[in-house]
């Protein structure tokens, strides 16, 4: 287990995000919400920079209690970064594939030492 | 996406900076680990973005008043246009951050931005050739003013052979043809079919004239006798009766690619144009597999029964769609290797199936999609993934691509 530096904390603000190399590949380690969270670069679909896309929040179907739509919302509480080679979004926290919930990224441990954040992988 | 900084050092991700080789680094790794340097990659369907160079396209159309009309039309952003566009959000609220990013992509000086381009991405990908399309254009055929259809395709097509295809022998095209307008089908196959780079002719599907229609016979005689090929590319209509009942883009996609080449499949066997026109070379683009490997079974199935509906043939629709030839992407991936295994058997793919990307839209497939399966030999990933369409569009088979390194 080896420990990579991602960066200083004060230079990795919401929604920033940095991107290392491990030994096993590329990790995405991202600052999302005062946490850190870190998954392999390498989408699981075609072998995107998963990492690398947009962070967006879930999109929600609002159905009424008479089961009718009345439209759709971001939901803010879950959040996705999304690869840009095809669009798969990954769940933050998790790194669970929505679109297939059997799958998930390779997830990493990112530590804080004084200032500075490590990952380790 | 940017790769300027040492290896080992953490990188930021940029959203003000596009390259397409830089885009695509983990497809060019991903290329060099699987040795495609080694051997021919033909990409069959591949896109540019024509209305990027509307200002040269548009003065290559050759009436003048349809000319100052598309160029001042042209001018205005946000208003209607002479072309009109297609609703959809393929770029998904953009999430498919190329779409829009590609614009800040920098390129030398000296040759068109679009051969540059293309041939980012080719190498990233480990392509040699590929046969290049436009994009808003897909949607032409529904166009309420046939002649505009004729004019903005002739302008499109004197302006890619002059200014793409001769210059870059890596990229190749099958032209469009103005299909409402059987006439000027015919005169574009005579004017445009010797043109360095023209390796066929390519109708997009969504449209509302019979593939069938006496009118084109001539058409279809001239291009068998030249040794060109017909190629019908997928689209959707979001405007077709039916499909306008779906209220999501997935929906209208997923449908829509395959809906209007099933009914043109249909029409072409059942009305026997296989057998009227034998030699002519026949690709079926971006619908995916399985449209084609439930069409064949559907209509196998009533053949036997109503055989005195389609007298012209002469052996069951099957075994003439087991013929022709079909891009791959979309390539459908069921969790069942087994499934897919059943479809490639259907189609006959070690010898009918043509690999395709459709890059930069927002679907594209890399050459892994063939190359890493597992129930196909070494011999058959090479034919599917360049040596059919070699043969299809008479290419030359030694590599010319050069991946770029980034580890």
């Amino acid at each position: 287990m080896t420990e990579i530096f991602v960066a200083k904390a004060a230079q990795l603000k919401d929604g920033d995000r940095r991107i290392v190399r491990g030994e096993r590949g590329e990790i995405g380690v991202f600052q999302q919400g005062g946490a850190y969270y870190a998954y392999s670069n390498i989408c699981l679909h075609s072998g995107g920079p998963a990492c690398e896309g947009l962070i967006m929040p879930l999109v929600v179907d609002v159905i009424a209690e008479d089961k009718t739509y009345q439209g759709q919302v971001f939901d803010e509480n879950e959040m996705h970064f999304v690869c840009p080679w095809h669009g798969w979004e990954y769940d933050m926290k998790t790194g669970v594939c929505i679109g297939d919930r059997k799958q998930r990224l390779r997830k990493y441990e990112v530590v804080q030492r004084g200032d500075d954040i490590f990952v380790i992988a | 996406m940017n790769t300027h900084v040492p290896p080992g050092e953490p990188r930021e991700v940029r959203f003000d900076e596009y390259h397409s080789s830089d885009a695509l680094r983990n497809a060019a790794i991903a290329a060099r680990k699987r040795n495609y340097q080694d051997f021919l990659i033909v990409d069959v369907d591949a896109h540019h973005y024509e209305s990027e160079s509307y200002g040269e396209v548009f003065s290559y159309i050759e009436s003048p008043v349809i000319r100052r009309q598309a160029l001042e039309s042209a001018k205005r952003g946000g208003r209607s246009s002479m072309l009109g566009g297609s609703v959809g959000y393929q770029d998904i609220g953009g999430r498919i951050t190329r779409h829009w990013l590609r614009g800040k992509e920098k390129v030398e000086s000296g040759k068109h931005r679009d051969i540059t381009t293309t041939l980012r991405w080719m190498d990233a990908m480990g392509v040699d050739y590929t046969c290049l399309f436009p994009t808003p254009m897909l949607f032409l055929g529904t166009h309420p003013q046939v002649e505009i259809e004729v004019a903005m395709s002739r302008a499109y097509n004197r302006w890619l052979c002059e200014r793409i295809l001769a210059h870059e022998p890596r990229i190749v095209s099958m032209l469009y043809l103005p299909f409402n307008d059987p006439d000027a089908t015919y005169q574009m196959v005579k004017d445009f079919g010797d043109k360095k780079g023209v390796v066929g002719f390519m109708v997009t599907a969504p449209r509302y004239k019979p593939v069938h229609d006496n009118a084109y016979m001539k058409t279809y005689r001239l291009l068998e006798e030249m040794g060109k090929p017909i190629s019908f590319h997928a689209a959707y209509n979001w405007s077709d009766q039916s499909l306008s009942l779906t209220n999501r883009f997935i929906a209208v996609h997923a449908l829509g690619f395959m809906w209007f080449n099933m009914v043109h499949m249909t029409n072409w066997v059942v009305n026997g144009l296989p057998e009227r026109f034998p030699k002519l070379k026949v690709m079926w683009i971006e619908s995916g597999l399985t449209w084609a490997y439930a069409l064949m079974q559907r209509l196998d199935h009533s053949y036997k029964m109503r055989t005195s509906d389609c007298p012209s043939l002469k052996r069951k629709p099957s075994e003439y769609m087991r013929e022709m030839f079909y891009s791959s992407q979309p390539m459908e991936m069921p969790d069942d290797p087994s499934i897919l295994e059943a479809t490639f058997k259907m189609i006959k793919a070690d010898t009918q199936l043509v690999w395709s990307s459709d890059y930069p839209h927002w679907d594209f497939d890399l050459p892994g999609v063939i190359h890493d399966l597992p129930f196909l030999n070494e011999q058959t990933k090479r034919a599917i993934l360049g040596g059919n369409a070699a043969r299809f569009f008479g290419l030359d088979t030694k590599p010319v691509k050069n991946i770029p390194i980034y580890e």
